[in-house]
């Protein structure tokens, strides 16, 4: 499943942000470019770390931002960003982020298999390394595949 | 037994935890109901034991569960050793 939501349209690579809210708009724009969610859904993102917190840094260098079905899905998403420089999202464990992806979830659970192949990709050090330094898309995807 | 994972929306790192308790308690033969949630909706909710990560740690510390914190939620050995020492402390 996660194959079929992180393509060659959802993924960009090395972009240049200024900051954290820069990196989620940039990734919250590729899904709404797939008519996956309404623009609320990307100031939504962003209304979430600012309310709750840095929490969605939830791996050394790794961020997933994402909200409520009710703040704007209209179905299910993932966008993927690597950072040309880290920015910090002010999680004391975890900053600075270089991988981020962005997550829009219509429930509580149909996402679950894309989540967990997420989780056994986010374990694998190895790919998890190699995908910092990936220039080609196509590259990303066959570690995502693989 | 039952645990519930926490997190700001219920639907992201508490349901990448769950996943990942679910596997270490399967692989330990440890029979729980482990359940993601936003903050929320923790309230009112009976758990044996609730994770989450330091990020929230200030927002539920005062609630009267047994809590288990953890840095990053894919940290697989980390994860284990903590969610084993809860477990471990809970029996006391």
């Amino acid at each position: 499943m996660l194959g079929e939501l992180l393509t060659k349209d959802t993924i960009r690579l090395n972009v240049k942000v200024k900051n954290w809210e820069e990196a989620i708009r940039m990734g919250g724009q590729l899904l709404v470019q797939e008519d996956a969610v309404e623009q609320s859904y990307v100031e939504a993102m962003i209304r979430a770390v600012k309310e709750l917190g840095p929490y969605i840094v939830i791996a050394p260098g790794f961020a997933m931002p994402h909200a409520r079905a009710e703040d704007g899905v209209k179905k299910i998403a993932m966008s993927l960003l690597t950072l040309e420089s880290p920015v910090a999202f002010g999680n004391a464990d975890n900053d600075p982020v270089d991988l981020v992806i962005c997550l829009a979830a219509v429930d509580h659970t149909t996402h679950i298999k894309a989540m967990r192949e997420l989780a056994v990709f986010l374990n694998d050090a190895d790919k998890m390394s190699q995908i910092k330094f990936t220039k080609e898309v196509k590259d990303v995807l066959a570690l995502i595949q693989a | 037994m039952n645990i519930v994972t926490v997190c700001g929306m219920g639907m992201g790192s508490s349901l990448v935890l769950k996943m990942n308790i679910d596997d270490i308690l399967k692989q330990k033969g440890i029979k729980a109901e482990v359940e993601a949630c936003d903050l929320g909706s923790l309230v009112g909710k009976v758990a044996d034991l609730v994770v989450t990560t330091y990020e929230l740690k200030s927002q539920l510390e005062d609630k009267g569960y047994n809590m288990a914190y953890v840095r990053s939620v894919i940290d697989k050995k980390v994860l284990e050793t903590t969610i084993m020492d809860a477990i471990g402390n809970l029996k006391k």
